[in-house]
């Protein structure tokens, strides 16, 4: 078995008490995964496994064997940013950076889970089979990443922006 | 005068820093004082400054690539973990750590017996360039000074090593008394607060006396608790002893303070000191030196290898101070015009005997309004806890919301707007120092701010409006900070053949945008285009002593180019010399335009910086300027303000507070870059929520422990919280300042808890005299 | 973190096997184990990953629903038959944590999770979960988020959960497997109150494993909710929360009701006293605040959370009347 880490297959960590978070940061090379809390409470270090988001401070390394993870790292291939990654920087959702990284790929994860109908608490219709994405939807989806810088007003223009012209594709 | 003594006395106004001659730099005249000269700049409208430029270091953000300073790899790097007294005083009985050294992968266990000797932390104050948050030794013995003290460092190949060795260390106290709670802190006795060496204590007139006499009076007390900073970054360094050179890779607001600081703990210069911090992840005034980079240091010469230190969450709660505690009395006495007879603004915060930081709480009402009298005082009583500092707007965040509530609470008394109030007594002069004001349209951006918001929907009568379980209220305050600039500005220069410039500077990126906004300034200064500008700093080996605080950051780089850039155009001129269309012009006609310099009135006169260095046969010159004294601050009444409107629900089943909607409108000088200043301005205001409604460090009053030390249970804003916060501003340059701009980093956080604390009580009628607003407070 | 072996259970069987040995816990999404591990509060030897079996939602004969063990928060959330059949549990769900954390938390690994007391995850505070009979500290210190019902000397602590506040106004079932077999539990019954043993959380045989939790058909519940009151918006633990479901007979009078609360107790609270005193009842603000005192009947306060008891009575109180229609 191996975990696949942007398409590419790494053996899991003989010592189980490595997070995948510490994996990634402190074995691989792959810093842009942030830690902010280590303890499940910030999103700062917020992954894709199977396309699904996750903390991954929260996640043995051993429990992803046979996955694939995306960090951010993953986004930008070539060079070529995300065009979410575009639309952070246009709004300027982020000022130091550091949960910026967690925001971007909950925010993708999140997209994901609103495209199959995932409700959230301030969903008013729960039988409904796509949610209306209005802001207080997103920033209740949202809500798991925290900025202290407090950018948050960009981040959601930038990811309301990026889902919009996703969704009139 | 004579032209000689005018000169002497120039050079007198010119080298004072105290005393006396405060009072000669406040009747000098203006050309005598930086800035009295405008900064041309502030006329030059068509450049870069003051357009929306995005951040220039942005793509490595998006993509996760700016590195951190957890994030430096290092040959043979061990790990370091630590661990906590749990007892608030007292000292060490014993401490057994042969399991902990005999577990799988450690490499070091330090603590006081083996520590290496060093000096105490040098204490913000104690130097010009002491950058300690307190001025305690670090592990050289077995006192306890605080819950939560450092008492062992575990070093290992892993982390996950190094966390779980320090389980496994045995340590017994002999406990002390302490004092933990802030009220039998106050029962045993306070004493007079000084903040940068003076007394915080003012009297004006008799304000007790004005106050009985007055018609109108509010005299209440208003508390806000402990807050702490937490940037999303962890407190981090990757430190290395390179020969006898330490080399830091911190995450820093302060890189040539911990420098010098780091060098005279450990007995060496400052120069063999080498601390970089390209990136940080926020900091808010807590990421200066505490004792994680120190312990990381004294275990990497112990163990002879580099080590990196990330404190875990609980770890920085642990290590790293935060705001303090304060009890403030507001008492004032006004007119049935609503004009201030007295204001009497005292009251008590929680310190230690190790630092020199009580909360100056009295800060903002030393200068945003005009009273008849003034009492302002800040007293001290000393917690056994770790030390406190400063935190975003230290004085003016929580000052501001005990003034300004106390003027609500006045204008709902005599039945006059709260905005009108605060018009009334609007100083002409700075009122407790008497000079002018360097620039003050706060009228202005009270005028646009209520038109923006539609303040004039604001019904008087609290509790009118609802919908449906929700009251609906609107409130207002005033935000101030001062502008400050530190002595110790300076700044490399270089410009090359090609026509390009870069500058280095130690100063630092924590969010504020620096790199870009001082591009675009240099861009202009100079005459070139963005690409044509290298902006370099946060390293300790480059000019200046900056430091990222007091929102002076802005003010200080700014002198520091504007004296570069004299000496790089004086030297420009002699190398241009008599063949040039610039012969015979002295520095001050010239200014940068294309690529060049010009004529200032006369742009056709112009020799590109390429043709001049050409000619001279040089590839590059480079300057080092030293910005010039601060004086400015003794000559004028420099302050930004904000008027602050904010829109809330309350809610009449649970009492929950929902900020619906607010609106901040500012005057700070002219604004370098709208779109970062949008999101200074933004991020101030949201803290300045968190400060409102939910941010509450809990020190538990039997064991001086913080009990909350995390996310999850110290509430900092989530993305819920915030409604699209609008932003607008006067733009007025301020003609004094270097840009004509004023730092933005802390205003926003300013006055924002007045402002939500007044919307709720429009609401609901409850005044909240004690933060955070949490809901059982409006059961 | 003490070392510690992992292994991933192919089957229950498999699963409970090694579970026996002493010192083996069984992980599911990680998010509570995990952080408790790193705070040296948990020290298991070894994990099992039981993430692999019995994930799913299948349809019961009589109406109702099996949930497998291991099935994600988000996975029971976002299911057309919760969403529809049963919105107080997809809405409970929803108003806990993140999410992220909401997309790696198993059902069996929330119904387990313990709870968030600051002095519980203090190892310098005395608490008598983590070390029977040394004291609690929270009692005389920080206690706002601290229980008002059904506490005891030794505990004061609250079970954090919102997912399980709807299920035991559900009234759902827990299925269990251990060394000596099969067997079911009334989910009201799963966790204990503290009394004199607050480490001893649930009535759950060591080694043996949750394999699902059945809903019972409850249609009614499509008049349901779940309601939390916090201290910020979103991304934190209940102060109170309240699960309801009303059933309306022809006549408008309360035929059945469903009520529980979170946020104020050791487990999830099943108000079965104000449940009996809906029954009959003409929906009205007054009939509603009645059955809210009877929830509240015995409520105990501490310190700083006396105000638990007025929040849970109105949100008991508002709930029921946004349920029914009936204007506050």
């Amino acid at each position: 078995m191996a975990i696949t880490i942007n398409g590419t297959a790494y053996s899991p960590p003989q010592d189980a008490r490595v997070s995948l978070l510490d994996l990634l940061r402190e074995r691989l090379g792959l810093s842009g995964t942030k830690k902010g809390c280590d303890q499940g409470a910030c999103g700062a270090c917020t992954v894709l496994v199977d396309g699904e988001r996750i903390l991954s401070c929260l996640t043995l390394a051993v429990q992803v064997d046979g996955r694939a993870v995306t960090t951010i790292e993953g986004l930008s291939e070539d060079g070529a940013l995300h065009p979410l990654q575009q639309a952070f920087i246009v709004h300027d959702g982020f000022q130091c950076g550091y949960c910026t990284p967690g925001q971007i790929c909950s925010a993708i994860g999140m997209a994901a889970e609103v495209r199959r109908g995932v409700p959230s608490v301030v969903t008013a219709d729960l039988g409904a089979d796509a949610p209306v994405l209005s802001d207080d939807e997103l920033r209740e989806r949202m809500s798991g990443n925290l900025c202290r810088c407090g950018a948050y007003n960009g981040i959601i223009d930038a990811i309301r922006e990026t889902y919009a012209t996703e969704a009139a594709e | 005068m004579s032209d000689n003594k005018l000169a002497d006395a120039k050079a007198a106004v010119q080298g004072a820093v105290q005393g006396v001659m405060m009072k000669a730099i406040a009747v000098a005249p203006d050309s005598w004082i930086p800035g009295g000269v405008p900064d041309p700049l502030i006329v030059h409208q068509h450049g870069h400054v003051g357009r929306s430029l995005s951040r220039i270091d942005g793509p490595l953000k998006v993509r996760g690539a700016a590195p951190f300073a957890a994030e430096f790899p290092m040959d043979g790097m061990v790990y370091a973990a630590v661990l906590f007294s749990t007892i608030a005083r007292g000292r060490i009985a014993t401490i057994d750590a042969q399991a902990a050294e005999a577990a799988e992968g450690v490499a070091l266990v330090m603590t006081y017996k083996n520590a290496p000797r060093m000096k105490p932390m040098p204490g913000f104050g104690s130097n010009a360039k002491a950058a300690g948050g307190a001025s305690l030794p670090v592990m050289q013995d077995p006192e306890i000074h605080w819950n939560g003290q450092p008492i062992a460092v575990v070093l290992a190949e892993t982390q996950e090593q190094a966390d779980h060795a320090t389980s496994l260390i045995d340590v017994t106290y002999e406990v002390a008394p302490s004092v933990t709670s802030f009220a039998e802190a106050k029962g045993v006795g306070v004493e007079p607060g000084l903040f940068m060496g003076s007394p915080l204590k003012i009297e004006i007139g008799d304000a007790e006396a004005a106050l009985a006499a007055a018609p109108h009076r509010i005299d209440a007390v208003y508390e806000t608790p402990y807050h702490t900073h937490n940037p999303i970054e962890l407190h981090a360094a990757t430190v290395a002893w390179q020969g006898d050179t330490l080399r830091i890779h911190d995450a820093s607001q302060a890189v040539a303070h911990m420098a010098w600081s780091m060098g005279h703990m450990f007995g060496i210069g400052e120069d063999q000191v080498h601390v970089t911090s390209p990136f940080v992840g926020g900091g808010f005034g807590s990421k200066t030196l505490w004792q994680h980079q120190v312990l990381a240091a004294a275990a990497a010469k112990l163990v002879g290898r580099p080590v990196r230190i990330m404190l875990s969450r609980e770890g920085v709660y642990r290590v790293v101070g935060g705001r303090s505690l304060t009890e403030q009395r507001v008492a004032i006495g006004a007119g049935a015009d609503g004009v201030f007879a007295a204001i009497v603004h005292t009251g008590i915060s929680a310190t230690t005997r190790s630092n020199a930081f009580p909360e100056p709480f009295i800060l903002p009402t030393m200068s945003v309004y005009g009273a008849g009298s003034f009492k302002l005082e800040v007293d001290i009583a000393y917690v056994d806890m770790l030390a406190n500092t400063f935190m975003r707007a230290p004085g003016e965040a929580v000052g501001t919301f005990a003034l300004e509530c106390a003027i609500d609470e006045l204008a709902h008394q005599i039945g006059m707007d709260p905005i009108e109030i605060r018009h009334r007594n609007e100083p002409d002069k700075d009122p407790v120092k008497g000079l002018p004001h360097s620039q003050l349209d706060i009228a202005k951006a009270y005028a646009q701010g209520a038109e923006a918001f539609g303040w004039n929907k604001r019904k008087a009568v609290p509790g009118s409006r609802r919908e449906g379980e929700w009251l609906i209220g609107m409130g207002v305050a005033t935000g101030t900070y001062p502008y400050h600039r530190m002595p110790g500005g300076a700044a490399r220069m270089t410009l090359t053949r090609d026509g390009h410039a870069t500058i280095e500077i130690a100063a630092h990126e924590m969010g504020m945008g620096t790199a870009t906004a001082h591009t675009q300034v240099t861009a202009d200064r100079l005459g070139l285009g963005l690409d044509q500008v290298t902006f370099r700093y946060g390293d300790s080996l480059m000019p200046g002593v900056v430091l990222a605080g007091g929102s002076q950051q802005t003010a200080s780089i700014g002198a520091s180019i504007i004296a570069a850039h004299a000496l790089l155009v004086t030297e420009l001129l002699q190398l241009a010399g008599n063949d040039s269309p610039l012969a015979g012009l002295k520095p001050d006609e010239v200014g940068g335009r294309d690529g060049g310099l010009c004529k200032l009135d006369e742009p056709e006169r112009f020799e590109s910086y390429a043709s001049i260095l050409s000619r001279a046969q040089r590839n590059e010159i480079s300057v080092l300027g030293e910005a010039a004294k601060p004086l400015e601050l003794q000559h004028w009444s420099m302050h930004s303000h904000g008027a602050m409107f904010c829109e809330v629900k309350v809610s009449t089943v649970t009492g929950e507070t929902r900020v619906s909607r607010f609106l901040g409108s500012f005057d700070c000088g002219r604004i370098l870059n709208p779109k970062t200043a949008m999101s200074q301005f933004r991020g101030g205001i949201i803290m300045g929520l968190g400060l409102a409604l939910t941010e509450e460090t809990l020190l538990d009053t039997r064991s001086g422990r913080i009990m909350n030390p995390s996310l999850s249970d110290y509430h900092v804003p989530v993305h819920m919280d915030v409604p699209e916060i609008d932003v607008i501003w006067t733009d007025i340059p301020d003609p004094h300042t270097p840009m004509g701009a004023r730092g933005i980093g802390e205003i926003g956080i300013t006055g924002v808890g007045a402002a939500v604390a007044n919307a709720v009580f429009n609401a609901t009628g409850k005044r909240i005299r004690s933060l955070p607003i949490t809901l059982d407070k409006l059961l | 973190m003490t070392p510690f072996t992992f292994a991933r259970a192919g089957d229950t069987a498999e699963a409970l096997r090694q579970g026996e040995r002493a010192g083996t816990k069984y992980l599911g999404g990680g998010t509570n184990l995990v952080d408790l591990m790193r705070e040296q509060i948990e020290a298991p030897t070894a994990l099992v990953d039981v993430t692999g079996l019995s994930s799913g939602i299948e349809e019961t004969g009589g109406g109702g629903l099996l949930i497998g063990a291991a099935t994600r928060n988000t996975a029971v959330a976002e299911h057309r038959l919760i969403r529809t059949r049963y919105p107080l549990l997809a809405r409970a769900i929803l108003a806990g944590a993140s999410g992220q954390i909401r997309n790696m938390a198993t059902v069996a690994g929330n119904m387990l999770q313990r709870t968030r007391c600051a002095y519980f995850y203090d190892e310098a505070a005395r608490c008598n979960k983590r070390a029977p009979g040394v004291g609690c500290d929270a009692i005389d210190g920080f206690n706002r988020m601290h229980a008002i019902l059904g506490a005891s000397p030794a505990c004061v602590a609250t079970h954090p959960s919102d997912m399980c506040v709807a299920l035991a106004a559900i009234g759902a079932t827990v299925h269990l497997q251990g060394a000596g077999g099969a067997r079911t539990l009334p989910f009201t019954d799963l966790h204990r109150l503290p009394e004199g043993r607050p480490d001893i959380e649930t009535l759950l045989e060591p080694g043996e494993l949750i394999t699902g939790v059945e809903l019972p058909a409850l249609p009614f519940a499509v008049r349901s909710t779940y309601r939390k009151v916090r201290d910020r918006s979103s991304y934190a633990f209940a102060l109170v929360s309240v699960a309801a479901a009303v059933d309306l007979a022809e006549d408008g009078t309360v035929r059945e009701a469903r009520l529980a609360l979170g946020g104020v107790a050791h487990k999830p609270w099943r108000a079965f006293r104000a449940e009996a005193a809906l029954i009959g009842a003409q929906p009205s603000e007054n009939a509603f605040r009645a059955a809210a005192e009877a929830a509240l009947e015995g409520a105990a306060p501490l310190a700083d959370n006396a105000f638990k008891i007025e929040l849970a009575k109105r949100t008991i109180t508002a709930v029921l009347a946004e349920l029914t229609g009936v204007s506050a």
